[in-house]
């Protein structure tokens, strides 16, 4: 275990030693304390590294990152986990707003809730949010998942392409040609693993799944209000 | 007098009297208006007239200032772009790059085409919407890699392959507008690229997903920069409109390059009338970019790229003459590979159009290969050949800046200076902030004593 006090070292040099793990295979472990709301920790990541961040992050934190399960014991700031590709972001606490913005890949797991545009242009990978997200969430997500155990704000899944949204409680709204679809056997099965992998009990027949109801997915006259 | 039934000259003229408010362009377009019931979506720049650098004359040498030997003496072209804070700044041959374009927007022959012709050259090409290709990476010696609001395609892994990141905020075509790509060219490989559905109308965002404003651009900065361990600059892209506040906002964010690409500036498809209303021309642009910068302290340091509808080694010496260190060509650099040229009539004819006029990039029909997914269109465009013209077009503007700055004594083209230009009308003289010809009379300018 390497422990890194970024009230000692700057994040520059914290990003360089992780950066300098790729192409290193072993399960190095990393304790970051005294984050101290600082942004951009532990991004570009490209190493199976296990990194625990001991208390609040600021932006971006875990941005890009691949292969690395990144631990926050914490709250973190917007932009959490942005463009991941694979590997996984656990978040104790809550995120602010564009948590797992334009996700390509793996997992990211919120403990508490998600502010504005959580999982806004998702591309890929799964996003569990224990508490609820706030409006605008999963906008214009084209892949992957996100679940919601909470309540979920406005403009949910507002020009959808194809991600699944899950949602446990209450939808304030539907943005643009997002509906509600049918839970098959299939779907639950997702749900199910997902609820396991980040070990969060709740009951998968309470939710509801929403996607797109592909009507906006070619310009046409009579949709022009709905653009 | 006529007889009755018969027609003259002088009622001919009047039966066919335009109207100023309705002249058959406007009519036409109310007509297709009123039966698709949607804006009209097209490629290309701003086709209406606006001041621009050919309103711009040098003053040349004589008396006061004496030239340098156009076939002798040296005239510098070589620019360093990212020197304020990445480690391995961008140096390039000459101060002409090629903008950002994508691969889904453009086929992969024309995109390969770029890169060949610009790692030729010494200089740089970018990718745009949708990703970097390895055809492109593979030609391009310099690549800019751009980060868009739809991050379609962004991955960390091309992120190292990249020589600079170019953060887009808007283009010139469409400032405050997203990208568009209609289904035709989202073929099978664009749409895996951007993880979009096959056959889609595509459409990007216009705000990027995780910062909004000035404040939090210089947090993605400095992440981008974490990301690369400061070794890559950082550009910033933006549409020409509140030129000097925004090129202070983006100093102050840590841009290392600031990208203005003024209105005529082309898009692969957008609505008609984004391209035509909104944004301002290159030319003004340019002068209140470098003025800012100069007032900031920062001409020179944060390096200033131009684009636009820059098309000759005219526009290039203006554009440098007024403060940019360097100039972008898109739509030059896709009419070079054979935009527009007059071959396959037919294929023109069959969209409505001829050589010449054609802006129909957004159907992916391209007569030439240049803006196709169409894998027989495509096979027109000969990567190799494309990009020895491209390269010859390149080399052209090259030698036409120097030859101008030579004849104004100027033994760089960034020792160009606004004092070696006039204007021709009262207008570019005040955008430009240069003065009328013949006269001391900048319009706009602070009185002195």
């Amino acid at each position: 275990m390497t422990t890194v006090d970024l009230s000692q070292v700057d994040v520059r040099c914290l990003n360089e030693r992780l950066h300098a793990l790729c192409g290193c295979e072993a399960q190095t472990e990393w304790q970051i304390i005294e984050p101290d709301g600082r942004h951009s920790i532990a991004v570009g990541m490209d190493a199976p590294a296990r990194v625990t961040i001991e208390g609040h992050v600021g932006y971006y934190c875990g941005g890009m990152n691949q292969q690395a399960e990144i631990v926050v014991n914490g709250h973190a700031g917007p932009g959490l986990a942005e463009n991941m590709m694979s590997g996984t972001v656990w978040v104790s606490g809550s995120a602010s707003q564009s948590a797992g913005a334009s996700m390509h890949g793996g997992l990211l797991i919120i403990r508490g809730d998600a502010s504005s545009r959580c999982g806004i242009s998702l591309k890929g990978g799964s996003i569990l949010v224990g508490g609820s997200v706030g409006h605008m969430s999963a906008f214009m997500a084209q892949a992957g998942q996100l679940v919601v155990c909470g309540d979920a704000g406005d403009g949910l899944g507002d020009s959808i392409y194809e991600a699944d949204l899950y949602v446990g409680g209450a939808v304030a709204g539907l943005g643009s040609d997002c509906v509600q679809k049918d839970m098959t056997d299939v779907h639950y099965q997702r749900l199910t693993h997902l609820l396991e992998q980040a070990r969060v009990e709740a009951d998968p027949q309470v939710f509801r799944r929403y996607g797109s109801a592909r009507t906006l997915y070619n310009f046409h006259a009579d949709h022009a209000g709905d653009y | 007098m006529a007889a009755a039934g018969e027609r003259n000259a002088t009622s001919d003229l009047a039966a066919r009297r335009q109207s100023a408010a309705f002249p058959p362009q406007t009519i036409a377009e109310i007509q297709r208006a009123a039966s698709e019931g949607l804006y009209e979506i097209r490629g290309w720049g701003a086709k209406r007239s606006v001041p621009s650098f050919n309103d711009l004359l040098f003053l040349g040498a004589s008396l006061s200032r004496y030239p340098l030997e156009g076939y002798r003496e040296q005239c510098g072209t070589k620019v360093t772009l990212g020197t304020r804070y990445a480690k391995r700044p961008i140096e390039l041959d000459i101060p002409i790059t090629i903008a950002g374009m994508s691969f889904g927007s453009l086929s992969a022959n024309a995109k390969e085409a770029l890169g060949l012709a610009a790692t030729e050259m010494g200089t740089s090409t970018t990718t745009g919407d949708g990703g970097m290709t390895n055809e492109e990476r593979q030609a391009s010696k310099t690549l800019v890699y751009q980060v868009l609001p739809s991050r379609y395609g962004l991955n960390p892994d091309d992120v190292r392959r990249a020589d600079a990141l170019e953060i887009v905020v808007g283009q010139g075509a469409k400032p405050g507008g997203g990208g568009m790509l209609l289904g035709l060219k989202v073929s099978d490989r664009v749409a895996a690229m951007r993880t979009l559905p096959p056959g889609i109308d595509q459409r990007s965002a216009s705000r990027h997903p995780d910062w909004t404003g000035p404040d939090d651009l210089s947090i993605k900065i400095s992440e981008l920069r974490e990301i690369t361990d400061w070794e890559k600059p950082i550009y910033v892209k933006m549409a020409a409109t509140r030129v000097t506040f925004d090129t202070q906002l983006a100093v102050k964010a840590g841009a290392d390059v600031i990208v203005l690409d003024g209105m005529q500036g082309g898009t692969g498809a957008t609505q008609d009338v984004f391209i035509e209303h909104v944004g301002i021309p290159t030319l003004p642009a340019v002068r209140q970019a470098a003025r800012a910068l100069q007032d900031m302290g920062m001409h020179r340091k944060v390096q200033l790229v131009v684009s636009g509808g820059i098309s000759s080694g005219a526009d290039v010496a203006k554009a440098l003459a007024l403060g940019a260190d360097a100039v972008s060509v898109g739509t030059a650099a896709l009419v070079a590979l054979d935009c527009n040229a007059p071959k396959h009539m037919d294929d023109y004819a069959a969209l409505g159009t001829a050589p010449g006029y054609c802006h129909h990039c957004h159907t992916g029909r391209c007569p030439v290969g240049v803006t196709t997914q169409d894998p027989e269109l495509e096979s027109r465009l000969d990567p190799k050949a494309a990009a020895r013209r491209l390269r010859n077009y390149l080399a052209t503007l090259v030698l036409e800046a120097q030859t101008l700055a030579r004849a104004c004594g100027k033994s760089h083209l960034h020792n160009l200076e606004p004092e070696d230009l006039v204007a021709l009308t009262p207008e570019a003289a005040a955008m430009a902030q240069v003065p009328l010809a013949g006269t001391n009379w900048i319009p706009g300018a602070a009185p002195t004593d």
